[in-house]
């Protein structure tokens, strides 16, 4: 065991995924000379040479379609997207290709490439650097998306996600990159499927995805000094969903709060919500209630910023409501 | 090239237009749906450029890529005409398996990597199947065909960039028939010869005929040579002429008779056909032979095949959206 940060684990994922098998490359910008703007491949460069670590220019929609067609003749590209709204020029190859090509082939072609982009708020990088687009991606057939909440996913689920014979997109986290956990020094997987109770609890379910599980959990400890004992379901993955945990806790608890920090429409929560509808909705106790972004490009003002964004204090006020607490 | 390849060729030119031209009639017969983009009057393209490289032996081919125009293509590169039109019939021994249809054919068999409907989308994969072949140092290259009109995207410039900087063993094929869709090139480009377009990048290039093969072959040799010993990435540009509509709903009202008269003088089947019968290989009745035997193959094999071949099942309607077999270290459930 040895703790690591978000980063780190990463950039051990890189290295032994690509000590271990010579078809696996990383792309993107700055990632190689420069290591990375998360240093998520620090020193790989220098291990791997420029043919294995590639610097690209500043053409993501051309270097993911670049990687999927290395893809399609057995090639295993981690490509690094610096941020995801950059990913948005990426569209094309990605959701037109990459998600549909094992389809509309009849299943003879496959695209195993993996794209990592931390996606979410930072601090005061207004509206056109704080983009959350996992909604967006969570509603393309063809495609996996993973949204590891700390360094073990973060580690294991790029391990998996090279080795899964499916486009797979890990939607990473601005702030997250510095957060630590104990990790264990040999080499482990962590699925790309299967949502998991990081709390248990027995009156309320509180379930986030990526950073809003941290938010969740800090609501969670808040709601124990009221005597409210709350369960944090984590998704990890919002492609495919895992209906089964989401049913499970919520027909243990009959209640729930869905954290999101993307805007609420058409989003995770309402998905999720969807879900309890079909599948337990006499389950239920009480309303369920979203907490997520407020309906606005993110502003630049650090006022504003608090306020369009959701944070552990509208977690655990979005739980008292539905405890009718208030 | 001896007697019998240029009787080959011969041939398969006359089989590719039969092949369009009986896809068209299926079309009107509601047998195919969809959209259908005919390849008819460019055949000498792709049937000399392919010619001179590795095709028709199965994943030792070259890789080659292109968008919905793409039944002679993927013919060439060596899917058997049989799959190819069970897939325009929508049938589960298509070469997609009756998911993909007219734009979306593949066979990985062959290395025919695919027929994309996002105009411009090919460059970037053909691209990654060139450095894919860099990487593993197979010796194979990368073709990708694309129209005019493609050039006007993004993704030309982006990964004539990259292929340029990553030398990357791809040949870029430019069918130059001067329209997209219904606009003239002089309406929507700023340079006619596209060819030159990619000298920003400093990427060799080089403008032909494109309705007669010897000259297409013979072009294309030299650039395959190129990109094949590691030289990088070449761009060819071929000048040439689709016959029919853009695909089937078109009434062509953007040209007129006259030019289209002009273009079917050149007709790349005409011109060589002319020039084995002037060097006495053949004769006007061998022809006629020739295109008996392709209708008759073309009935009984090929339409026969599609004809009686299954649907796809309903029940299978979900297969093939992710690895329908996957491993589940990879993939889960979660252990706990
Ligand atoms: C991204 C995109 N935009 C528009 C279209 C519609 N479209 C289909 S074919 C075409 C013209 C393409 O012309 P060109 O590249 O010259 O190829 P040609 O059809 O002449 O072979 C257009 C605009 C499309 N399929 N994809
Ligand atoms: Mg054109």
């Amino acid at each position: 065991m040895a703790e690591m940060a978000y980063w780190e684990a990463i950039r051990r994922a890189h290295d032994e995924e690509m000590a271990n098998d010579p078809l696996v490359i990383a792309m993107g910008e700055d990632i190689g000379v420069a290591g990375g703007t998360y240093k998520a491949t620090l020193g790989l460069y220098d291990k791997y040479g420029e043919e294995r670590v590639i610097d690209t220019p500043i053409s993501e929609n051309s270097y993911t379609g670049i990687g999927i067609g290395a893809s399609m003749v057995g090639m295993r590209p981690i490509i690094e997207i610096m941020s995801i709204n950059f990913a948005l020029l990426a569209l094309d190859t990605l959701i037109n290709a990459a998600a549909k090509i094992r389809y509309m082939s009849g299943g003879r072609v496959q695209c195993p490439i993996v794209m990592r982009t931390p996606g979410g708020t930072a601090h005061q990088l207004a509206a056109q650097h704080s983009a959350r687009l996992a909604r967006m991606f969570m509603s393309t057939s063809g495609l996996r998306v993973v949204t590891p909440r700390g360094p073990l996913d973060a580690y294991g689920m790029l391990k998996s996600a090279v080795r899964c014979n499916d486009p797979v997109i890990i939607i990473e986290h601005e702030q997250m990159y510095n957060l630590k956990e104990d990790i264990p020094d040999e080499e482990f997987f962590r699925p790309l499927e299967g949502a998991e109770v990081v709390r248990e609890g027995s009156d309320i379910t509180l379930i986030g995805y990526n950073y809003s599980v941290h938010l969740c959990l800090e609501a969670a400890k808040r709601l124990e000094a009221d005597g409210i004992n709350a369960e944090v379901l984590d998704l990890r993955a919002l492609k495919p969903l895992d209906h089964d945990s989401i049913r499970k806790s919520v027909e243990k608890t009959h209640r729930v709060v869905i954290a999101e920090e993307d805007e609420a429409a058409v989003g995770v929560g309402a998905e999720i919500m969807a879900v309890i509808n079909e599948e337990c909705f006499f389950a239920l106790d009480a309303q369920p209630v979203r907490v997520h972004a407020a309906d606005v490009p993110v502003p630049y003002n650090a006022r504003l910023e608090k306020a369009a964004i959701p944070s552990a204090e509208d977690v655990y006020h979005g739980a008292l409501k539905v405890m009718g607490k208030i | 090239m001896n007697d019998a390849d240029k009787k080959r060729l011969l041939r398969e030119m006359i089989f590719y237009r039969r092949f369009e031209d009986r896809t068209f009639e299926a079309y009107m017969e509601r047998k195919i749906g969809g959209f259908l983009h005919l390849y008819s009057g460019q055949e000498a393209v792709a049937t000399g450029v392919l010619e001179k490289a590795v095709v028709g032996q199965g994943n030792k081919n070259d890789y080659v890529i292109t968008g919905y125009r793409d039944h002679v293509h993927a013919l060439k590169t060596g899917a058997p005409a049989k799959e190819v039109m069970a897939e325009l019939y929508g049938k589960e021994t298509g070469s997609s398996r009756g998911r993909g249809g007219s734009m979306h054919i593949f066979d990985p068999t062959q290395n025919f990597m695919g027929g994309y409907a996002l105009v411009g989308q090919p460059f970037p994969l053909a691209a990654g199947l060139a450095m894919g072949c860099k990487h593993k140092k197979t010796n194979q290259i990368a073709i990708c065909f694309l129209g005019d009109g493609a050039n006007n995207q993004g993704t030309f410039h982006e990964t004539m960039n990259m292929a340029k900087i990553w030398n990357l063993p791809v040949l870029f094929v430019c069918e130059n028939n001067g329209y997209a869709i219904g606009t003239h090139i002089d309406r929507s480009t700023a340079v006619r010869d596209q060819y030159k377009r990619v000298a920003a990048y400093d990427m060799e290039a080089s403008q032909h005929d494109g309705m007669d093969i010897d000259i297409v072959m013979e072009a294309a040799e030299k650039a395959i040579d190129f990109v094949r010993s590691g030289k990088g990435p070449y761009f060819l540009e071929f000048m040439t002429y689709r016959f029919r509509g853009h695909s089937m709903s078109d009434a062509k009202s953007y040209r007129t008779r006259e030019e289209e008269l002009e273009w079917e003088k050149r007709d790349p089947i005409n011109i060589y056909s002319k020039r084995l019968i002037d060097a006495g290989l053949i004769t006007q009745d061998d022809i006629k032979a020739m295109e008996r035997e392709i209708d008759e193959n073309m009935e009984n094999e090929i339409i026969k095949f599609a004809e009686e071949s299954p649907e796809p099942r309903v029940e299978d309607l979900t297969k093939y959206v992710l690895d329908d077999n996957p491993d589940p270290r990879w993939i889960g459930p979660l252990q706990k």
